[in-house]
């Protein structure tokens, strides 16, 4: 009865339709704790913990607004394949809001497991433990299509630039160019050239170029709060240990002979002290792609944990009363707003750290012997405090 | 904790992507635009190069220019100078030669009218002697028409030799 008005609104302003969705939610959230609904309290009650995990971890489906069954999501494909049961195709509205069995699949927890029933409620639906351990789920999950979209983005935008410049050749950049150019430039010269060196940075290039901007533009991406951003990409630790590994497998694959000495016999050293360092050395191999990935998951999803947890604020006040929650708002907005602005500029920064670091690690394996240690050395340790 | 376990599928479509993505980048997007930055980058110091070339250029050739025009001021002074010293001279010559010239007109003059006055003298003379003698014959005849008067003269000059 109240959602009547504000689905009008919704349809006659669509500048403020973020903000007219924000107090649909609220109106909606305080309605129900208003114990107006017929699915009981406990449902009802708004938990700031399960909300913002919700949205910071991947899903099968792609939640927009509501909960529970009135909740509205793009259902998304779900693929998984078991030894025992062969391949299996179908869309994630089949599980009907995770509350169905379909084809001896539920949803539990957020992930999909093997149930010995063919259908009927997965609540009481009992887990095939054997076939849930074997299966390989490949579905195209709520951040594999934000990773679709982000790829799609990225190949239109590079390849419409490598057109441009072909088509102007030699002349001044223009447009998408423009945007580009000083971040191919920064790239190439303070990343590459400068971590890697004059002779060997080119073979690194590509991929340093494309983890940059492949991580800034779903930082930047994960920032909108509409379909298709706001998936938090880059800040799940499947995304960062995949760009991890690739540079530490390019950091062992091209370690000179000279890195690896300085690794296992430090030249210099007593040999007493190697007994010390060459663990510590070889754990560092190690531990540097590792904070890698923790650094840039943890620093994105705090981003995400930060703005969400202003707007919960709304919400936990707006439990109280409707006043609490609309002058809560004020602030929550405003500092959501502050923490947007901050993350921007925290997006462009990790992606940077990222490739920088990724760059002095891939420097350190090919560095030459003749060149002076103690900048290599300065390098690495640099590299450690950021 | 979920937030923090790999995700299998999530990694094996990272995978997928990463890599496709990659591959067309590295095959259709980074060369082009690197070769093409590099390629502005090397045309804008070959520019700025030619351009500091051709400011030194122009600084030899203003140089230059300075010294073949010092030079041809010098030649036209020469050539004025010299000019000059022709016209001097040849006015000098002129007047020399007008000098001579007069000074010659000048003496054959003299000498012309030296001989014409002397010629005019010596018939003035001729004239003379002859008028004097013709007076002469006849004052002769007339004081010596009577004997008297031929005696007194006889006289007379008996006197002055006498004297003498």
């Amino acid at each position: 009865m109240k959602s009547l008005p504000i689905a009008y609104l919704l349809k006659i302003s669509k500048v403020n339709q973020l903000f007219s969705l924000l107090f649909f939610i609220l109106f909606s959230t305080a309605a129900y704790a208003g114990g107006e609904g017929h699915e009981g309290h406990s449902e009802a009650k708004f938990d700031p913990g399960k909300m913002i995990t919700d949205h910071i971890t991947d899903a099968h489906d792609w939640h927009l607004w509501g909960e529970g069954h009135s909740s509205v999501s793009i259902p998304l494909p779900v693929i998984v394949y078991s030894s025992a049961r062969g391949l299996d195709v179908f869309m994630s509205s089949a599980f009907h809001h995770g509350e169905d069995v379909h084809n001896g699949y539920a949803i539990r927890d957020k992930k999909i497991i093997a149930v010995n029933e063919m259908s009927g409620p997965a609540a009481t639906a009992t887990e095939d433990a054997t076939v849930t351990a074997g299966l390989w789920d490949i579905s195209i999950t709520k951040n594999v299509v934000s990773l679709f979209v982000s790829m799609i983005i990225l190949l239109f935008m590079f390849i419409s630039v490598a057109k441009a410049y072909t088509a102007r050749k030699g002349q001044a950049p223009k447009g998408l160019q423009s945007l580009i150019e000083p971040l191919v430039i920064f790239v190439r010269d303070d990343i590459a050239k400068a971590s890697i060196g004059e002779k060997k940075y080119m073979k690194f290039l590509p991929y340093l170029l494309t983890a940059f901007f492949f991580i800034w533009l779903n930082n930047l991406l994960g920032l909108v709060p509409v379909f298709p951003g706001g998936a938090n990409l880059t800040g799940s630790i499947s995304i960062t240990m995949t760009l991890a590994v690739i540079t530490f497998i390019l950091v062992l694959i091209n370690g000179n002979k000279h890195y690896w000495h300085h690794i296992f016999a430090m030249p210099g050293v007593p040999t007493w002290v190697l007994f010390l360092l060459t663990p510590i050395e070889i754990l560092g191999v190690f531990l540097r792609p590792f904070v890698l990935m923790i650094r840039l998951f943890a620093n994105i999803t705090a981003g995400h944990i930060i703005a969400l947890s202003f707007f919960s604020l709304i919400f936990i006040f707006g439990q109280m009363s409707a006043g609490a929650g609309f002058g809560v708002a004020i602030f929550s907005i405003a500092f959501t707003v502050f923490m947007t602005c901050l993350e921007l500029l925290v997006a462009f920064l990790q992606a940077y750290v990222f490739t920088l670091l990724s760059a002095i690690y891939i420097g350190a394996a090919v560095e030459e012997a003749h060149h002076d240690t103690h900048d290599h050395d300065a390098k690495v340790e640099e590299a450690h405090i950021i | 904790m979920e937030l923090v376990k790999p995700a299998f599928g999530l990694i094996f479509w990272m995978c997928v992507s990463f890599f496709t993505i990659l591959f067309i980048l590295k095959k259709f997007a980074w060369p082009v635009i690197l070769k093409s930055l590099d390629e502005r980058e090397r045309s804008i110091a070959d520019a700025l190069n030619a351009a500091q070339r051709a400011k030194e250029e122009m600084a030899n050739l203003k140089a230059d220019n300075e010294k073949l025009l010092q030079e041809a001021r010098n030649q036209r002074d020469l050539i004025l100078k010299e000019a000059r010293d022709a016209k001097d001279s040849i006015i000098n010559d002129a007047k020399t030669k007008a000098t001579e010239e007069a000074d010659r007109l000048r003496r054959i003059a003299r000498e012309e009218i030296q001989n014409e006055k002397m010629a005019a003298i010596t018939e003035l003379k001729n004239q003379v002697a002859t008028l004097s003698i013709q007076i002469a014959e006849k004052v002769i005849r007339q004081q010596l028409s009577t004997d008297d008067k031929q005696k007194t003269l006889v006289n007379d000059l008996l006197k002055d030799v006498k004297m003498n």
